[in-house]
């Protein structure tokens, strides 16, 4: 990771509501992190933590009203998207930054051929005739490894599996080599073996394009694998924020411990001499957005919770470039220490 | 596939097949009615004025003695001319107001939806009389006012399923890679709501045959001498006791085209449900 160069995406205090008839709702609150070319961040959290919404904010998707950005900067390509009109969103969708989503199954058009699908945004953003693009396209699938490219350019997308629809939502996201992706939850509705290799395609593809990515997701293997950085998002804010080894290695928010703590493990304590070990779980849900406790958020369900806990912690630094939001923070990395060899 | 469902399926597509070959007839009659038919429409038989169904007048004669036959295969251009007429404007216009109402949403659609809703308060048939009432007599007449009865159907239809489409992630993942409003709404929501369309029309032809005719009927469409079967429907009318072919024929063509168009629509929504396909 270069420091020295300028971040590809640089989103400082980014603060997202819903005005509904419970009246102003925060989702995302005060969110900041920065992205450099080729990097991978992760933003980890359960259902409801805000990841999306950041996401679409980033992407000025959310429908306005009821969404609504109150406040923050998200500097791209030398604007500030939290500003930027529907024309200028418009024109950088798809050119320089996307998104892929979770639902292969449902996020392509069933009424156009696939190759036509991949082709329009080269139309639209580098005016390519049809033809060209149509080319484009079928190159663009062959790097997303589908096999006999040209003729399945011409299917249908009922006649693909969800894997294969995948590679093409991807092959269309970085058909015009985009400087930023945002992929909201890519392998979630996949099997394990083709997330795997949706995975390792998106990988490739990265390095070749040296696009930055943004990986929202739940799954802590998938961070593991491919992220370099994580965001851990609770309840609307950023909670901890760490290189990838050094989370994993000691995490410093009792948030992000209970999360990896609840990934089931086959060589878990216990289960040499066969017996059965109950998975550990953080008790209780993510509070709804109008029921959120003054102070750390994550008071109602956290096992050191203080009295101090009432007033909101502050991001600080533990070591170089990983923070957390905790009074006890110190605390956690025992914890964790004696849980994760 | 098991043995019955391959009967149910086969079923199914008898209803389609009937009623466009039923549909089909009648549009050849439209075509070529006036070189099969044996006399012309306006040519009097005074000998035979309201003789009932013979050799010489295979449906009778009416009651200046004109060959019902020949006047009823003259006169099925009219009807289908004002149904198919109808049913293009009606989805054209229809179409456009639902998929504008229901992807722009707020006060576009507010308007939309508006009108449509006081349109649609009204019964189609009394607002067709009313619309032809005002537009005037005649073949432009009937076919504005048709057309005007069904375009709040079709436009609340269409826009409930636009509604549905706008939320499909296709529809999201093209405005992502930067699709315009335009295009998102002509390459991915409106084929996708073709389907819906199609089945909608062949049924709201059938409807357009009755609505078209029934203004024959009551004197507000095409006028006399012309045969057009709701016109001669309602001449005969007044020969009833004496000679009742007069009104069974024109009310047999007028109710086999109808359950043609019908057939048809049913079939196609069958043939078209994408839950049913193999």
């Amino acid at each position: 990771m270069n420091v020295a160069t300028e971040p590809v995406l640089a989103v400082q205090g980014l603060t997202t509501g819903f005005d509904t008839a419970r009246g102003r709702l925060v989702a995302v609150n005060d969110l900041s992190f920065s992205l450099a070319r080729g990097e991978t961040l992760a933003i980890v959290g359960e259902s409801g933590c805000g990841k999306s919404v950041a996401a679409l904010s980033i992407m000025r998707l959310l429908e306005t009203p009821p969404a609504l950005i109150l406040g923050g900067t998200i500097r791209f390509a030398g604007r500030d998207l939290a500003q930027a009109d529907e024309a200028t969103m418009s024109g950088l969708r798809g050119a320089k930054l996307s998104m892929i989503f979770q639902e292969p199954m449902t996020a392509l058009n069933p009424s156009m051929k696939v190759g036509l699908q991949i082709a329009e945004p080269l139309m639209r953003h580098r005016g390519l005739t049809r033809e060209a693009a149509l080319a484009r396209a079928v190159e663009m699938l062959d790097l997303v490894r589908i096999p006999e490219a040209a003729r399945r350019a011409e299917d249908y997308p009922h006649r693909m599996s969800g894997g294969m629809r995948q590679r093409v939502m991807i092959a269309m996201a970085l058909a015009c080599e985009p400087d930023l992706l945002i992929a909201d939850e890519p392998t979630t509705a996949l099997d394990v073996t083709i997330q795997a290799q949706v995975l390792e395609i998106l990988r490739a593809l990265q390095a070749r394009m040296g696009a930055a990515v943004i990986l929202i997701t739940h799954d802590l293997g998938v961070v593991a694998e491919v992220a370099d950085r994580v965001v851990v998002m609770y309840a609307g804010h950023k909670v901890e924020e760490a290189d990838v080894a050094s989370l994993f290695a000691r995490p410093r928010h009792p948030y992000t411990h209970g999360l990896m703590r609840s990934v089931p493990r086959v060589n878990a304590p216990g289960r040499a001499s066969g017996g059965r070990v109950r998975l550990p779980e953080i008790a209780g849900i993510v509070p709804a957005l109008d029921q959120r406790p003054p102070g750390c958020p994550f008071v109602p369900r956290c096992p050191l919770a203080s009295a101090r806990c009432a007033e909101m912690p502050p991001l600080a630094e533990h070591s170089p470039g990983h923070w957390a939001a905790c009074w006890h923070s110190d605390a956690v990395g025992q914890a964790a220490g004696a849980g994760h060899a | 596939m098991p043995a019955a469902a391959n009967t149910y399926r086969a079923k199914r597509r008898v209803r389609l097949w009937a009623g466009a070959a039923l549909v089909g007839t009648y549009v050849l009659i439209a075509l070529i009615g006036d070189r099969l038919a044996p006399y012309h429409p306006d040519e009097q038989d005074l000998f035979n004025i309201l003789g009932a169904p013979d050799a010489a007048h295979w449906l009778g004669a009416d009651n200046i003695g004109r060959d019902q036959f020949s006047r009823l295969l003259v006169g099925t251009r009219f009807t289908l001319a004002v149904a198919f007429l109808s049913v293009v404007l009606a989805v054209t216009i229809g179409a456009t107001l639902g998929l504008i109402g229901g992807y722009f949403g707020g006060r576009v659609d507010a308007a939309v939806t508006g009108l449509v809703d006081l349109l649609l308060t009204v019964p189609e048939l009394i607002l067709a009389i009313a619309i032809a009432s005002v537009v005037g007599a005649g073949m432009t007449g009937l076919i504005v006012a048709t057309t005007a009865s069904f375009v709040p159907r079709l436009a609340r239809l269409i826009r409930g399923r636009v509604l549905e489409i706008r939320e499909e992630e296709y529809v999201q993942a093209a405005i992502t890679v930067g699709m315009s409003d335009a295009r998102v709404l002509l390459r991915h929501v409106m084929p996708n709501a073709v389907t819906v369309i199609v089945i909608e029309a062949s049924l709201l032809a059938g409807q357009a045959v009755l609505v078209g005719t029934a203004l024959g009927f009551l004197g507000l469409g095409v006028q006399p001498p012309a045969p057009e079967w709701g016109t001669m429907l309602g001449a005969g009318r007044e020969y009833l006791d004496v000679a009742p072919h007069l009104v069974v024929m024109p009310g047999i063509a007028i109710s086999l085209l109808i359950f043609g168009f019908n057939l048809l629509g049913d079939g196609l929504r069958d043939a078209l449900d994408p839950r049913s396909r193999a």
